[in-house]
């Protein structure tokens, strides 16, 4: 499809590789764009920071931990379009709304958030870390009961410090599950787009949040042109399964699976 | 002897860590758990706002922003009523429609991809190495790039705004397939052969003793798939054309119009699709939370 002009349907055109020349222009490099530096924040704060709250988590020392775990999964479970209503009004653009009172406080000036192209990007990013901590937490968690306990005793008897313990123990043995973290998380950050469309409908100030799917979106379905929205999703493809390959063989996934 | 001594070293140093970390955890309990609060507090605070905001007017919200602050004066649940009772939301209908699919797809789902993962998993025959390759190759797919050619594919086949439209596409899903290939080939064979010899046919051996013997994966796979299918959105958006075969999450966005007019039926529309969730999460957290991390638990 991504070779022809798709006029409607059976009505199929060859038309070469005219649909990837296309894609050329200024919008798609900003969605391009948008995506990997969404992907890319996403990765940098959604996989350290969930290690190190699930080793608390998994530590002895906490109390409660059912209850927090519950608590910290219970986003996950709501749908994107419901949490991106709540954001909207937590970021409302009124000086009234939640988050423009707490900055009043500190006498700043209300922020138009979703209208504001500095404030887009960290948006998205915090939808996603509240959606994906808890999951992400929960990943870790699965994969720190598995570490034998020994392993942390003959830590101690040799001595080892606390974050000697965790750079030693901990993130060799959570390797597995770390990469697989890593292979869905690159995956799901390019290929965002429900967030972006709730918050903006899909159209936002000077595509401060449009994404690569975003812009498949707006191509195939609203300017009806699937041929060029079909070249768009498979150089989202490309890039996902380039990533994901590079990384996997950086990792070392493959040579485990040789040996 | 030099290895009771070695042994007397360890024990007495085990003994100080033991003593130490102790001293050491209870300070860092403290801090944990106030830690854990503070991210606790803001995992809830959105449902807290989305609960209250339902409850207010929504000439209010729309005019001054959410106020945070309980008021009891103007709280009430008349938001919800429009869902019930006003005829441009069709709320109860989304509902209906969420459910089928939901239901529909999820028991398709788990049957076909349990079927395919378990003969992956058992069965020698040729070819069986390129399909399960396949499979791997399809979980790295992202979803929002079949929607092209699904569309249409489902314009072609005449099914779009249906629900066959919606459900066949994703009838079989490559990653449950994969966790039961997994779980499967962790069943030892001798279940197999016993039931063969007491002459029970291969169709016996899938739903008699593999079904009961695969239930923790049925069990996983069943909530992974149901909030997929519940909370699912870019392919409902595409596939559902008229307002009267939209699902929840769709229905929601229709209704959130940048005049607000509706915000107020969004809102409790929101708290209403959430809500059940909620609710099956608290009564199954354990198999929820299985369910979830079940691509993560093979090593």
């Amino acid at each position: 499809m991504s070779f022809q002009d798709v006029v409607g349907v059976g009505q199929n055109k060859f038309i070469g590789l005219k649909n990837y020349k296309n894609l050329l222009n200024v919008h798609f490099y900003t969605a391009v764009w948008n995506s990997v530096r969404y992907c890319f924040w996403t990765l940098l704060l959604l996989i350290p920071i969930p290690i190190v709250l699930a080793v608390f988590l998994n530590s002895k020392a906490l109390v409660a931990k059912k209850f927090f775990r519950a608590t910290l999964f219970m986003p996950a479970i709501t749908s994107v379009v419901v949490a991106g209503i709540v954001f909207r009004l937590i970021f409302g653009e009124t000086p009234g709304a939640p988050l423009n009172t707490v900055l009043g406080v500190f006498g700043i000036n209300p922020v138009e958030w979703l209208r504001n192209e500095n404030t887009a990007m960290p948006l998205l990013v915090l939808l996603a870390m509240w959606r994906w901590t808890g999951i992400n937490i929960i990943y870790f968690l699965s994969g720190l009961q598995n570490i034998p306990t020994e392993l942390y005793e003959s830590a101690d008897i040799d001595g080892a410090s606390v974050l000697n313990k965790f750079r030693y123990v901990t993130i060799p043995l959570l390797k597995p599950i770390i990469i697989y973290v890593l292979t869905i998380s690159i995956y799901g950050g390019l290929s965002m787009f429900t967030e972006s469309f709730v918050f903006w409908s899909n159209h936002s100030q000077n595509d401060s949040g449009l994404t690569i799917v975003g812009y498949l979106y707006q191509q195939g379905f609203e300017n009806g042109n699937l041929g060029f929205a079909s070249a768009t999703g498979l150089v989202l493809l490309l890039i996902v399964i380039t990533l994901n390959l590079f990384q996997l063989k950086f990792f070392g996934m493959f040579k485990k699976e040789e040996s | 002897m030099a290895k009771t001594e070695t042994e007397n070293v360890i024990i007495i140093k085990t003994k100080n860590v033991k003593v130490k970390s102790k001293i050491k955890y209870s300070h860092k309990g403290l801090l944990m758990v106030i830690l854990f609060i503070i991210i606790a507090f803001f995992a809830l605070l959105p449902f807290y706002a989305m609960v209250l905001a339902s409850l207010k007017p929504a000439t209010e919200l729309f005019r001054y922003g959410l106020n945070l602050k309980l008021d009891f004066s103007i709280m009430s649940i008349q938001n919800y009523i429009p869902l019930f009772t006003d005829k441009n939301i069709l709320f109860l209908t989304w509902f209906k429609n969420s459910v089928l699919i939901t239901l529909i797809s999820t028991v398709f789902s788990l049957l076909f991809s349990s079927m395919v993962g378990y003969g992956i998993a058992v069965y020698d025959f040729k070819f069986k190495n390129a399909i399960f390759v396949l499979v791997l190759f399809m979980m790295m797919i992202p979803v929002e790039i079949l929607i092209l050619p699904l569309y249409k594919l489902t314009v072609t086949l005449h099914i779009i705004n249906t629900y066959s439209g919606i459900i066949l596409p994703f009838v079989v899903s490559a990653s449950s397939i994969f966790f039961f290939r997994q779980f499967a080939s962790g069943i030892p064979k001798d279940f197999m052969d016993a039931a063969r010899i007491d002459g029970c046919t291969e169709y016996g051996i899938f739903f008699r003793i593999m079904m009961p013997l695969m239930k923790p994966a049925f069990g996983a796979m069943t909530i992974l798939s149901a909030l997929t299918s519940w909370n699912g959105f870019i392919w409902p958006l595409i596939q559902m054309r008229t307002d009267d075969m939209f699902t929840i999450p769709v229905g929601l966005m229709s209704l959130l119009t940048p005049y607000g007019n509706n915000y107020s039926a969004v809102l409790s529309g929101s708290v209403l699709s959430v809500l059940p969730i909620i609710v099956i999460f608290l009564i199954y957290q354990e198999s929820f939370i299985s369910g979830l991390t079940a691509g993560g638990v093979k090593g």
